[in-house]
């Protein structure tokens, strides 16, 4: 085992919270230890009041469950699940931002489109005409084509999903059955399929995974990526500063937490309005920082600090100084409520479908949003005319980010070393060597990998050995935290093909030093950025996604749309690592599905490893692996 | 001698059913939903431990020579008909000795009511003919109600199929080769 190592920023969170007597998720997960094998390999089948169900790893009691089910029908039937819980989470977040547009370009919801950019990008996308027309009527083209999808019951393929995605992959989910035309019909039948007394053939099960797994790539992610950078523009580099050190004391601390910009771009902007109100509160101002995924959303539009990853949520509370926690959706602990309770903080709420009791609920929906969130910072500023002067205990911690990294961004900087092919500056050093590969470092962070800072040593180990790193999500807050996003790093722990490379980066971007080895590339949502610049580069190379030296780890696995976001890299024919194991494990040829007889389907598998160094070791010997087919 | 429960831990996959119905058992209703609307709340009486990737169900061993029965001073701790060892709750002052000197960690000081807390091997059950409460809900067979000869039994014959399982037959077969292959076919 590697040595174990509890970063600094969880030890000085973690003393915050025990002085003041707070019991942590740590002192939960030890009461909840060990947990259920069943549950853990996969083979408790709850889905029928026959059950539950739950098979015998060992073969000396049950071997299937009451109605017959086998141990890999029922793994895979509960994987299906797990899948639709995170692609129906990011499909709700993409038809919710693509009303938000809709009810904006009618006039009846108050934002703006900043990113005409992107808007013109997608309509060369969707063949929709440009020439002479409002921008707003070319939006209103492209909020139709999204619309469509949603209401389709002729079963033509997805126009996010063809038009979007490449069209090489595009003939290999074509013959595996794996295209799909409105998501909403898909989640509904793998609910249907997976109830009891249908589907169950393992191997039928599995390609639905694969299928649930592509809506959520293309339909979750790329959809509500697309339509957010029309809403709030599409992000530029910019610097910026993460961990619990961005409180401060004297200032009216807003911590914006969740996934969805619709709020939080709001709150930003109302804290803005009543600076003044909170400076004749005596305040220094107002702070907003960033929490979780919306938290990543505003570092990569507007530079915003980050506060904290999702395990580090309570921790912050219990510094004392944040006067106001608002949540959208998705990763929003309860437990929250109750450690707000204890101090002056307003811990509030708006979606209807998070509900969380002790919290204030204040409803938020795009056609009130000034309304709503001029109340919400109102009920900060409240917060702290109570809590001013009452001791808070803020870890002087923090460290300097750059973020903003999107392809566009990426693009640009690449422009300035090669205007007719921005592309080839990073493609010929892919082929000499400098750049090894690349690994999408994605997900949540999870208290049961924070002891050996499983994020972080994983990285780093990468970095060593020339792997440029792109990250979203919870693992960008950790790589953040931990200084793996300034130049600073890329002297430190980069191997020296890397530092070549990105010192020459640094000094196109105008940086002082080299740009940073570990790239900011947005929330968990965000994934589809990282999808399209391999995509990008795999068009420009004239080879498929999969053959290229890449490859996904979600090193600290939590919610279930990690699970869904892997599932859409392995349909890429992108390998995954994975930790904590999947839920499989009991069924075995499920098991040996994922790990090996993938490799023949899709030209992906998911390995599973524990330790930071052992997981890098794995990903560096497949990258060799594809950079060896590829002639490299 | 009676059937105790005896332990195979490479079983336990620490889905803690056995917990769940001891305390169950120990309850006042014996059933699942009367027990949770009890209060107090009915204690179990067994503890899944981990050590490391492994998990142990942890309880009474009902020993023999049961050094808790001789170290207890009211004699509270005795054995009862079917050799179970028990804790008579009216005769118990929380002393603690026995928790003392069972050199399994066996028997709970139990906070509220200030009484020793221990495996009884479910004697309501054994007078029905039943298996203990745990033992009946272990879905992997870790935990198995059997006499110390059987359990003993048991071991030997599967140390003994153990020892052949990887056989192949000989290349020039003896005589008892032959027997042997003869018998396989049977």
């Amino acid at each position: 085992m590697d040595q174990s190592i509890l970063p600094v920023i969880e030890t000085a969170l973690l003393k915050v919270a025990h002085d003041k007597g707070f019991e942590t998720a740590r002192d939960r997960l030890e009461a909840m230890s060990p947990q259920c094998g069943f549950g853990e390999l996969g083979t408790c089948c709850r889905i029928c009041y026959m059950g539950p169900c739950r098979i015998d790893p060992f073969g000396n009691g049950p071997k299937t469950g009451i109605c017959g089910l086998t141990p890999d029908a029922m793994v895979a039937r509960n994987l299906l699940r797990d899948t639709v819980g995170g692609t129906a989470s990011h499909v709700g977040h993409a038809r919710h931002v693509l009303l938000t547009l809709r009810d904006t370009l009618n006039g009846k919801a108050p934002y703006q489109i900043k990113g005409v950019s992107k808007v013109m990008a997608l309509a060369k996308t969707f063949d929709v005409p440009t020439e002479g027309r409002e921008v707003n009527d070319i939006c209103r083209d492209l909020v139709n084509i999204a619309l469509e999808d949603f209401g389709r019951q002729d079963e033509e393929p997805n126009n996010w999903l063809s038009k979007r995605a490449p069209q090489v992959e595009q003939e290999m989910w074509k013959n595996l059955g794996l295209m799909y035309s409105n998501p909403h019909n898909e989640i509904e039948t793998a609910m249907h399929a997976t109830s009891m007394g249908n589907d169950a053939d393992p191997m039928s099960m599995m390609l639905r995974v694969l299928k649930m797994s592509l809506i959520d790539g293309w339909t979750g992610l790329t959809l509500t990526v697309d339509l957010q950078d029309i809403l709030f523009g599409v992000p530029e580099i910019a610097v910026t500063e993460a961990a619990v050190g961005v409180l401060e004391e004297n200032s009216v601390n807003i911590a914006a937490h969740g996934h969805n910009p619709v709020l939080s771009e709001k709150i930003l902007e109302w804290a803005a309005k009543l600076e003044g109100q909170a400076r004749d509160l005596g305040a220094d101002g107002i702070n907003v920082v960033g929490v979780c995924c919306t938290g990543n959303e505003l570092s990569m539009r507007h530079g915003v600090r980050l506060a904290a990853h999702n395990s580090q949520t309570e921790l912050i509370l219990a510094t004392g100084a944040v006067d106001a926690m608002v949540v959208d959706i998705q990763c929003i602990w309860p437990q929250l409520a109750q450690v707000a309770k204890c101090f002056d903080t307003a811990f509030i709420t708006t979606d209807a479908m998070v509900r969380i009791p002790d919290a204030i609920h204040i409803p938020f929906e795009p056609h009130h949003a000034d309304d709503s969130a001029k109340e919400i910072v109102l009920k900060a500023l409240d917060a702290f005319r109570r809590r001013k002067g009452k001791p808070v205990d803020i870890p002087q911690l923090k460290s300097q980010a750059v973020a903003g990294l999107s392809v566009e961004a990426i693009i640009n900087l690449l422009s300035k070393l090669n205007a007719e092919d921005p592309l080839k500056p990073v493609l010929d050093n892919v082929a000499n060597g400098n750049i090894f590969g690349f690994v999408g470092v994605v997900g949540c962070s999870s208290i049961k990998f924070r002891d050996n800072a499983m994020t972080e040593e994983m990285v780093k180990h990468l970095l060593r050995q020339n792997v440029l790193v792109l990250t979203t999500g919870c693992t960008a807050h950790i790589c953040a935290q931990d200084g793996l996003m300034t130049s600073e790093a890329t002297y430190r722990y980069c191997g020296d093909g890397l530092k070549t490379v990105l010192e020459v980066l640094g000094k196109a971007a105008g940086l002082d030093g080299p740009l940073p080895p570990v790239w900011h590339m947005g929330a968990c949502v965000d994934n589809s950025r990282i999808v399209d610049l391999m995509v990008a580069l795999a068009e420009r190379l004239g080879v498929k996604v999969g053959q290229l030296p890449a490859v996904g780890s979600a090193p600290e696995l939590v919610q279930e749309k990690a699970v869904s976001i892997g599932g859409s890299f392995l349909a890429l024919g992108v390998s995954c690592h994975i930790a904590p194991a999947p839920k499989i494990l009991g069924g075995p040829m499920v098991t040996q599905l994922l790990t090996e007889g993938l490799q023949d389907i899709l030209g992906s598998v998911v390995r599973v490893e524990l330790e930071p160094k052992a997981a890098a070791d794995w990903m560096v010997a497949h990258i060799a692996e594809k950079r060896t087919a590829l002639g490299l | 001698m009676s059937k105790t429960i005896f332990t195979i831990p490479e079983r336990c996959v620490a889905c803690k059913s056995c917990e769940l119905a001891c305390a169950v058992e120990h309850s006042c209703s014996k059933t699942l939903v009367g027990a949770m609307m009890e209060n107090p709340p009915p204690q179990r009486r067994i503890n899944i431990e981990s050590v490391g990737a492994f998990t142990y169900p942890s309880r009474c061993q009902h020993c023999s020579e049961a050094s808790c029965v001789s170290a207890c001073p009211t004699g509270a701790m005795q054995r009862d008909a079917h050799d179970a060892v028990f804790s008579d709750s009216d005769k118990c002052i929380g002393c603690w000795m026995c928790v003392i000197v069972c050199p399994f960690g066996g028997v709970t000081a139990d906070q509220s009511s200030k009484k020793a807390l221990k495996c009884d091997r479910c004697p309501d059950r054994v007078a029905k003919g039943e298996a203990p409460a745990c033992v009946s809900a272990c879905p992997t067979q870790t935990l198995l109600y059997v006499t110390p000869e059987e359990f003993a039994t048991e071991r030997r014959k599967a140390t003994a199929k153990a020892a052949f399982a990887n056989s192949e037959p000989t290349a020039q077969p003896n005589g008892m080769d032959i027997l042997r292959s003869l018998k396989r076919a049977n």
